[in-house]
């Protein structure tokens, strides 16, 4: 099962340093990691998603709670919240393929943010299913590179 | 320190240090920690005790921290000297000692360019540390010093590293005393849930085979008071850990002494026999446990720590607490008064562990080579100190000697690399402790290999009169890597024998120690009166039998029950 911890830390320098190297110590291995200022100033927020069956939630919680800059930890509950990720995708769109990548982007409704003579760069916002998903088809086009931001959540509500 | 003045930042340290109320620092100075230096040569209250070996800092200020209680502080210039803390640090870390490491550094402008001796101290101390802050701006200086303190000292105590650019050394400030901390994700629990206090209690009230598994969060809690209270009202039998010794005295009548790989075959089976383990401020480390499946397979768990990661790390228990044990053993206590209970609950249980601690005691033969047995030297310190010396140690099988041999009554008096298992530790601890406790007997038991790995210290020791004293269990070998040569890899004793050696009682007397060697029995001790007798430092070279090993042992991995040595009793040997 995978689970989905929302960290508030202080911003301060080396505290993503702090975070990776704790995971590294104790061998939880990081699935996604994702960082960037919170509502406070002071504090930025980041979302990591592990692998539960791997390692017990509790001792990674527990761990990262020992790190004086980590002011709040809350584990966001799966069938609650919001997630979401951002993907950059760059494919082969020589001759017919072009029209073919284009398809493919707007059913998933993804933007073409860059064209050129014989590629095209999708930017695509969803869960990783949906990122998975469209990778898939846009394989065999041909996928010279791709970018992505890692998982960002949210809670629902007020909660 | 008086407010509103101008001060360096080298000399606002100084203030701050002293406004915390540090007394001694111990240290070794370089290029860009002579600010430092500089200001210290002014310095009214602070006291700083120059070392001959970085790692001695660390260490001494460690053994500081263990006999007083009080935060530790070790300082190095950058690079080399920083480095060669590190051990040290992590010595700290493991056995949750706390110590403040002020590390000097480069230029600001310079971090980051390979400058000359630049180290990336915060970077390399990352894993081993409670905390570290990589100072930038001169007026941060009080205000980490304070917060660096408070974490060390508080919770589940640890080591800071402080890393201060020289360039901040050399800013000017208007100096104020910083007594407000903010460090929002920084709170620890105190106070057990009561809940949970609540339900131990029961738990303990209804046990019939209850033991008391003690480990060094009791010391660090100066809890040893309350704890005696708690295992008195219902007669619990107690085991200790190795960081654990002094938490409960060893003379007391529900003492079994320590647990583990060496530990004694009543606090091992007590464990394993069972029916509630009440572990306070301990960690269920693989020393202890053995194979972790069959520890304590009949009891249930009650677990209280003040570090909440602990609890559930290796074994979950049925009733976790977390919060000081201090608090916790008072509180137990409190609920145990308003709860009935009579001794007969528990009476089968502790005559069966009063015959296994007469029928198992702690023995040992006179060894086959005529040899000083090792064992003997201790019972002679123990006995000649009268149980009140505060006893250092190296890392080995002497170690294990002086857990098993020495009698330990009171806490902070056993002072010892557990964690890290760090070889070269003893003496300088020693010298933390003795200045720390100038009025105690302070000894330290090292063996021939690890005195060797620190043994410059004791220029430091003559330099500040300490009248501390080494005892050497010199058996010629490596002797706890030998003994698993012995036992579990064919007798091949591959590189494990230190015959080549000085004349450590020629090398005491190099230094201006007093030095003696002592083969024979009847010379024990004489020797040790001489040295306690003298007010310089004393380096006694016992002559130990190579052969000897620890016993019992629970070879690492295995279970409790399959335990080498242990024997029941032969002929004389100590009770325990
Ligand atoms: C710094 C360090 N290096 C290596 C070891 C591994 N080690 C553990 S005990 C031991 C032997 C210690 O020999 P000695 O100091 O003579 O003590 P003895 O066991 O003989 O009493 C060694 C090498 C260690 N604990 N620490
Ligand atoms: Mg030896």
């Amino acid at each position: 099962m995978k689970h989905t911890l929302s960290v508030l830390v202080e911003n301060k320098p080396g505290v993503l340093t702090r975070v990776a190297g704790l995971f590294a110590r104790r061998g939880f291995n990081i699935e996604s990691l994702a960082v960037g200022q919170s509502e406070d100033p002071g504090l930025s927020r980041i979302t990591i998603t592990i692998d539960g069956a791997e390692h017990p939630i509790d001792q990674v919680t527990k761990q990262l709670h020992k790190l004086i800059n980590v002011v709040k930890i809350r584990e966001l509950d799966a069938s609650c919240m919001v997630v979401d990720e951002l993907m950059l995708v760059k494919v082969n769109a020589e001759g017919e393929k072009r029209t073919e990548a284009l398809q493919i982007a707007e059913v998933f409704g993804a933007k073409i943010v860059d064209v050129e003579r014989r590629t095209v760069v999708l930017r695509v916002v969803g869960s990783t299913q949906k990122l998975q998903a469209l990778l898939e088809l846009l394989q065999p086009l041909g996928v010279l590179e791709i970018v992505r931001t890692g998982i960002v959540a949210i809670a629902r509500g007020k909660g | 320190m008086s407010q509103d003045k101008k001060l360096k930042g080298s000399e606002s340290l100084v203030a701050a240090l002293e406004h915390e109320g540090c007394e001694v620092i111990f240290g070794f100075p370089g290029g860009v920690a002579i600010p430092f230096y500089d200001a210290l040569y002014d310095a009214k209250r602070l006291r700083h005790v120059l070392v001959r070996h970085e790692q001695g800092a660390a260490h001494a200020a460690d053994g500081y921290a263990r006999a007083t209680g009080k935060v530790g502080v070790c300082v190095s210039t950058s690079g080399p000297g920083a480095t060669n803390l590190v051990t040290g640090i992590a010595n700290a870390y493991l056995d949750s000692s706390p110590l403040v490491a002020i590390t000097w550094q480069v230029r600001s402008d310079l971090i980051g360019t390979d400058a000359f001796q630049e180290a990336d101290i915060t970077g390399i101390t990352l894993p081993i540390v409670k905390h570290s802050y990589l100072v930038k701006t001169t007026a941060e200086v009080p205000q980490v010093l304070h917060e660096a303190f408070h974490i060390a000292s508080t919770g589940r105590p640890g080591p800071v590293v402080i890393d201060i650019p020289v360039d901040v050394a050399l800013g000017e400030i208007v100096y104020r005393d910083a007594d407000t901390l903010d460090l929002p994700g920084y709170k620890p629990t105190v106070r057990g849930h009561i809940k949970q206090v609540r339900a131990a209690a029961k738990a303990i009230n209804e046990a019939q085979r209850p033991v008391l598994y003690l480990g060094g969060g009791v010391i660090s809690a100066d809890a040893a008071p309350e704890i005696l209270r708690l295992a008195e009202s219902r007669r619990l039998p107690v085991a200790t850990t190795l960081m654990g010794i002094g938490a409960f005295p060893e003379t007391h009548e529900l003492s079994m002494g320590m647990l583990g790989m060496h530990g004694t075959v009543t606090a091992n089976y007590a464990v394993h026999e069972c029916d509630l383990l009440i572990n306070l401020g301990a960690r269920f480390d693989d020393r202890v446990t053995g194979k972790l499946k069959a520890f304590a397979p009949h009891a249930k768990v009650i677990h209280a720590d003040v570090d909440p990661a602990e609890i559930g790390k290796n074994v979950p228990p049925l009733i976790p607490i977390v919060g000081d044990v201090r608090q916790v053993a008072v509180g137990l206590v409190k609920e145990l008064e308003g709860m009935e209970w009579s001794a007969e609950r528990t009476a089968e249980w502790l005559a069966r562990i009063a015959a296994r601690k007469e029928e198992y005691p702690l023995q040992y033969e006179a060894p086959a080579d005529g040899k000083l047995a090792p064992q003997l030297v201790i019972e002679e310190i123990d006995r000649v100190t009268a149980h009140d010396a505060i006893v250092c140690t190296d890392v080995g099988q002497h170690q294990m000697w002086a857990t098993q041999y020495y009698t330990f009554t009171f806490p902070r008096q056993f002072i010892s690399s557990g964690g890290l298992g760090t070889m070269g530790f003893g003496l300088p601890a020693s010298i933390g402790a003795q200045i720390g406790c100038p009025d105690k007997t302070v000894v330290d038991i090292s063996g021939d290999g690890g005195f060797q790995m620190t043994e410059q210290e004791l220029a430091t020791a003559m330099s500040c009169g300490l009248p501390i004293v080494v005892c050497i269990l010199n058996n010629g070998y490596l002797g706890m890597v030998r003994q698993w040569q012995d036992l579990f890899w064919n007798k091949r004793y591959s590189c494990t024998s230190i015959e080549t050696q000085p004349d450590f009682k020629l090398l005491a007397e190099a230094y201006g120690a007093l030095g003696l060697t002592v083969t024979e029995k009847d010379e024990i001790e004489p020797a040790l009166r001489e040295a306690l007798a003298c007010p310089r430092p004393a380096v006694i070279d016992f002559r130990t039998s190579p052969q000897e090993n620890v016993f019992p042992m629970v070879p690492a991995g295995k279970e409790i029950t399959e335990m080498i040595g242990g024997q029941a009793k032969k002929t004389g040997g100590r009770t325990s």
